[in-house]
């Protein structure tokens, strides 16, 4: 048995910073356009005409039942066969955004459904719009009841990404698999890729937990809980 | 209750009879002296690199790599167990012991001696660096601007990184099937792959018009064998040796490479 020696993994940290770098990146932007794909799509399958319903409702069945790795290689190695060339990171961010929407869609739309008609009684009554009632009254609300579940979501689709490593992306799994076939500590750069995403996990749920009621539902929604 | 969890006792008992004995005293002994009391042996093939590893259209592993398993196998007189790896995985196979040997058109360099132990060579290889005919790559500067396919962890990476200009864009694929992919969708420009890689692709995709360009190193496959294991390697020496005298590793050669082994480093 080889001894185990973290010193040739760790000599390696501006490769493994960096992996972590471009990780939290793609996560950061794939979280962004992904809630707000995936309340657009909450929104068709809640409140939408019947073609609007049944298109989000293919999309979100499509994503969620069938593997991340496959969607990747499909926008990474298929859609150049009909033309469309992107790089691994945007393939990267296209996979991840397409993956959060359909999982955000799903809990979003529990949260919407979960408002008391009462309050949607009392807005409609104020002579909102529509377009007013669900971006004023319903959604904010929404989103408090269902962000744990969200940030879950964010989380799962952060270290769903080390699998974006398979198409040169260099996040931060790629540059520990490239660690480990340089010097053979396959053990040690896992477990330093494993305390990485551990720490970017924990980074990650802090942040989104402080974001959320500031920017985006206000304290009101999850006060009194 | 205790009904149901007493056979599930007795099943723990029996898995930790049957796993950990045999484990434990294959420690004590030699790994040659285990594979004969087990009667057979692992032999990590690749099974994503014709013609030395692949999968057939009957599901079965075949090649060079395969057949040379057999070989050895035959020759301890044990039964052969398959074990399919990659080109980034084999080297941890061998240092945990999932294979005794590794028969994966393994090449030899100074940091996989580091880790484990090679045989004498079986059989000839050699990485080059491919593109499409109207691109001009005459020399490793000619890389510059241009992205870069290869399989991480395979000699061609590293020789690939040695060589190439801080211009050049190396984009590294988890096995030869991405970063074939990956060159034959366009996502990358180049590919370095080994010679029966590329003739593969080029065979299969004409419409590529791929050729040869740079030479990046003449790497003949070694066995490799864990690290210490000198009984072992010493034996599957002299089966080699004596399959080089008796013409049998030149047939291998020309059945699966169209060519004979050639000049092989001992």
């Amino acid at each position: 048995m080889s001894r185990l020696d973290f010193a040739a993994v760790l000599a390696d940290w501006p490769l493994l910073l960096r992996g972590a770098a471009l990780t939290l990146l793609l996560t950061a932007v794939a979280t962004v356009l992904g809630i707000a794909l995936g309340i657009a799509c909450a929104r068709a399958r809640t409140h939408g005409r019947p073609l609007a319903r049944a298109l989000a409702a293919a999309y979100v069945e499509l994503i969620r039942n069938t593997p991340f790795i496959v969607q990747l290689s499909f926008i990474f190695f298929g859609l150049p066969s009909l033309g469309l060339r992107l790089s691994s990171e945007a393939a990267s961010i296209i996979a991840m955004t397409l993956n959060l929407g359909a999982y955000a869609a799903e809990i979003v739309r529990a949260g919407i459904e979960a408002t008391p008609r009462g309050q949607l009684e009392a807005a409609r009554s104020l002579a909102l719009s529509e377009r007013q009632v669900f971006l004023k009254v319903v959604l904010p609300p929404s989103l408090g009841r269902v962000w744990p579940a969200m940030v879950s979501q964010v989380v799962i689709v952060m270290l769903g990404s080390a699998v974006c490593g398979q198409i040169a992306a260099q996040e931060l799994s790629y540059y520990a698999n490239l660690i480990m076939s340089r010097n053979f500590r396959s053990f040690e750069a896992n477990f330093v890729a494993a305390a990485l995403y551990l720490a970017l996990a924990a980074v990650l749920r802090q942040a989104l937990a402080w974001i959320g009621p500031r920017w985006l539902f206000g304290r009101a929604a999850t006060a009194g809980r | 209750m205790s009904l149901q969890r007493r056979p599930f006792l007795a099943l723990l008992a029996a898995i930790g009879l049957a796993g950990v004995l045999p484990a434990s005293t294959a420690f004590a002994q030699s790994a040659l002296d285990a594979i004969a009391a087990r009667k057979s042996i692992a032999i990590a093939i690749p099974t994503d690199f014709p013609p030395y590893g692949f999968v057939g259209t009957d599901m079965a592993a075949q090649g060079l790599d395969v057949d040379m398993a057999r070989l050895v196998a035959a020759r301890l007189g044990v039964a052969v167990e398959l074990v399919p790896v990659t080109s980034a995985n084999r080297i941890a196979y061998l240092q945990t012991h999932k294979a005794d040997l590794v028969i994966s058109t393994l090449g030899k360099n100074p940091e996989r001696e580091k880790v484990i132990d090679f045989s004498a060579a079986y059989s000839p290889f050699f990485q080059a660096v491919f593109a499409p005919k109207p691109m001009s790559v005459k020399s490793p500067a000619d890389l510059a601007g241009k992205t870069v396919g290869v399989t991480r962890g395979a000699i061609e990476d590293m020789e690939l990184t040695r060589i190439a200009p801080a211009g050049a864009d190396i984009k590294r694929f988890e096995d030869n099937n991405a970063t074939v992919a990956a060159f034959v969708s366009g996502q990358v420009q180049v590919i370095a792959t080994g010679a029966s890689v590329a003739g593969n692709m080029m065979a299969r995709n004409p419409q590529l018009g791929a050729e040869f360009k740079l030479l990046l190193k003449d790497s003949p496959n070694f066995i490799g064998v864990a690290k210490g294991d000198d009984k072992l390697r010493l034996k599957v020496n002299e089966i080699i040796a004596a399959a080089r005298s008796s013409g049998e590793i030149d047939r291998l050669c020309l059945k699966w490479l169209g060519r004979p082994a050639g000049d092989l480093p001992i």
